[in-house]
């Protein structure tokens, strides 16, 4: 008797939707505080390696583990200037601007058809809508920094982020419209036959390439060109401040790389062959594969010019993905 | 990879568009598959060519008081107290005198490395040590006296090996039966005989003259009456780094360093 209304109460607890809610936007954040930690570790090292250095070594004993923690702490310590001519709120509003778009594509990405927080009908256009909002959080930082370098910073990533944005939009319809599906899980299980990376090349180095643009990093790092406008958008930020801007681009690696996954690469669906293995694994392992591609890139290629990237987007990948969209569309109603 | 790198700077066409972004990944990736080159400092301690500038060490039985370095010096940084003495003589006529060296001292807070002292001493009682962990929290403290630049002889190497087809050195025979240890050329030990060591031992091509190895050996086997290396030691020591991978110039040097001081401590005890 006693037992079963403590049964029906840890039920009628956990149908609460309130409830829920917390513990699903608790474990998203856990998320997005601890995973990009991982990917920023993973540069460290696998950039060293790439040149032939070990990278931390001391924090933690082994291999430097603890070297983003002891960084965390650091940046904890450190004094928040904010630039007498600066806006004040706005400049201090400008690093969750830019974080926050980033967490929220942590809600829509899938683990397994159970494991996930949210499962959006409009999955994929809730991720482009979410990763377009990060450039209003830069311009926010640019503008009210007061500073020359930053504002050059920010107009740079505005207009990178307007460029890129239409062609990563393109390589994610053209998968859309072969699944016939908008939301993650319904194009993760589209892919049930064959991975759209074997159907949809072209999209997916699109994807590739416009994502690293949008993250602004290396080669496509244009708007914090440290030898040209020392740190773009980020110069006059100091402390946690520049920590959150950090662990936007952590984390945004880590979304971008899981979004990119389940749109080519099948995201949780295993090998045939491999379904031993579970499905969470297999989105891990996708998502650090497609993390290491983007810590590669940055370790071989020299930065573009700012007039090279644009023509690059406007001029190469725009109608090569519209093209693409069109050939898709053509077969679609043909087969 | 050098020969990639070759490759590229010759103008080799490349064929195919986007060809050198896959060699650049590759370039990447093949570099990351390779140990990293790093040396953990503290942990690992470099092994550092023979000529390596890293302090100046004085073999005081060597010093003869001669003042030449203390002038030469471009910063004024050495130090020289001296006194003479003057001995009777044993059997009647004018009495010895000899010169006595109170202290020597090296400000390296002043030197600049530099090395005209080394140059210029004529009795061989200078030498370049690779030692270079001296840091002081105080930059008084950088004023060495002789007892500290005494210990540092230990830690000379031997010279480093002549280039192919060089003249070999003209080793002159030393004057007294002391010799500095570290400083003194090949050991008796039949272990430093062998392939590359021996440093004056070895001329390379024709030039070299034929009385060379044989004026550079004949002195050697005299000069150990002090103390003799202590083989055991020496053995031991040399197999321990060849084994860790040392080079096997350094390791010689490290090894009879080793056996010296194992050598004096044993010639203490008895």
């Amino acid at each position: 008797m006693i037992a079963e209304s403590g049964v029906s109460i840890v039920n009628s607890v956990f149908d609460n939707f309130w409830v829920i809610l917390a513990i699903k936007a608790g474990v998203v954040l856990g998320f997005f505080l601890t995973v990009p930690m991982v990917v920023g570790y993973a540069e460290h090292k696998v950039l060293a390696h790439m040149q032939s250095r070990l990278g931390p070594m001391e924090a933690g004993r082994f291999h430097g583990w603890a070297q983003l923690v002891a960084d965390g702490v650091k940046f904890i310590q450190k004094e928040d200037v904010i630039p007498a001519a600066a806006d004040r709120w706005v400049f201090s509003l400008a690093p969750g601007v830019a974080m926050v778009p980033y967490i929220a594509l942590f809600v829509v990405i899938p683990f397994s058809d159970t494991i996930f927080a949210e499962n959006l009908d409009i999955g994929i256009f809730f991720v482009m809508a979410m990763s377009s909002v990060t450039v209003i959080g830069i311009l926010m930082a640019g503008w009210a920094s007061a500073n020359k370098f930053s504002l050059i910073g920010a107009l740079r990533a505005a207009a990178q982020l307007i460029a890129y944005e239409l062609p990563l939009v393109l390589a994610a319809a053209a998968v859309v419209m072969e699944s016939g599906a908008l939301s993650m899980i319904g194009i993760t299980e589209a892919q049930a036959s064959h991975w759209f990376v074997l159907t949809q090349p072209v999209p997916f180095g699109v994807f590739l390439v416009a994502s690293l643009a949008e993250l602004t990093r290396p080669p496509f790092d244009m708007p914090i060109a440290d030898s040209e406008i020392i740190y773009g958008a980020y110069t006059e930020y100091t402390g946690l401040k520049f920590a959150f801007f950090l662990l936007a681009e952590y984390g945004g690696i880590v979304a971008l790389s899981a979004i990119a996954s389940v749109l080519f690469l099948g995201g949780y669906r295993p090998l045939p062959g491999l379904d031993a293995i579970p499905g969470p694994l297999w989105m891990a392992a996708k998502t650090g594969a497609l993390a290491f591609f983007v810590i590669w890139l940055r370790a071989t290629y020299p930065r573009l010019r700012e007039d090279q990237l644009q023509r690059f987007s406007w001029l190469a990948l725009i109608p090569l993905s519209l093209g693409w969209l069109m050939v898709v569309a053509v077969f679609k109603v043909a087969l | 990879m050098a020969t990639d790198e070759m490759q590229v700077r010759t103008g080799a066409p490349e064929t195919g568009y986007g060809l050198g972004l896959l060699k650049g990944l590759a370039v990447t990736l093949k570099t990351m598959l390779r140990p990293a080159i790093t040396q953990q400092y503290p942990r690992v301690k470099p092994d550092l060519p023979a000529r390596s500038r890293g302090v100046i060490a004085l073999k005081e039985a060597n010093c003869t008081v001669c003042y030449k370095c203390s002038r030469e010096c471009p910063d004024w940084c050495i130090y020289i107290d001296a006194h003479k003495e003057t001995h009777d003589p044993a059997s009647g006529g004018k009495a010895r005198s000899a010169k006595v060296l109170d202290r020597f001292a090296i400000d390296y807070a002043l030197c600049m490395y530099c090395g005209i002292c080394v140059e210029v001493c004529p009795f061989d009682a200078l030498f370049w040590s690779p030692e270079f962990e001296y840091a002081t929290y105080d930059i008084v403290e950088l004023t060495h006296e002789k007892e500290r630049l005494e210990e540092w002889t230990y830690t000379v190497l031997p010279p480093p090996e002549l280039e192919g087809g060089a003249v070999p050195p003209v080793v002159t025979p030393p004057v007294e039966a002391a010799a500095p240890p570290a400083a003194a050329p090949p050991p008796p030990a039949p272990a430093a005989a062998p392939p590359p060591p021996a440093p004056a031992a070895l001329p390379a091509a024709g030039s070299a003259p034929a009385t060379g190895p044989t004026e550079a050996q004949a002195p050697a086997p005299a000069e150990h009456r002090e103390v003799a290396l202590d083989q055991e030691t020496f053995d031991r020591v040399l197999a321990d780094l060849l084994e860790k991978g040392t080079e096997r110039r350094v390791a010689e040097g490290q090894a009879r360093r080793a056996a010296m001081i194992a050598a004096r401590k044993k010639a203490e005890g008895s």
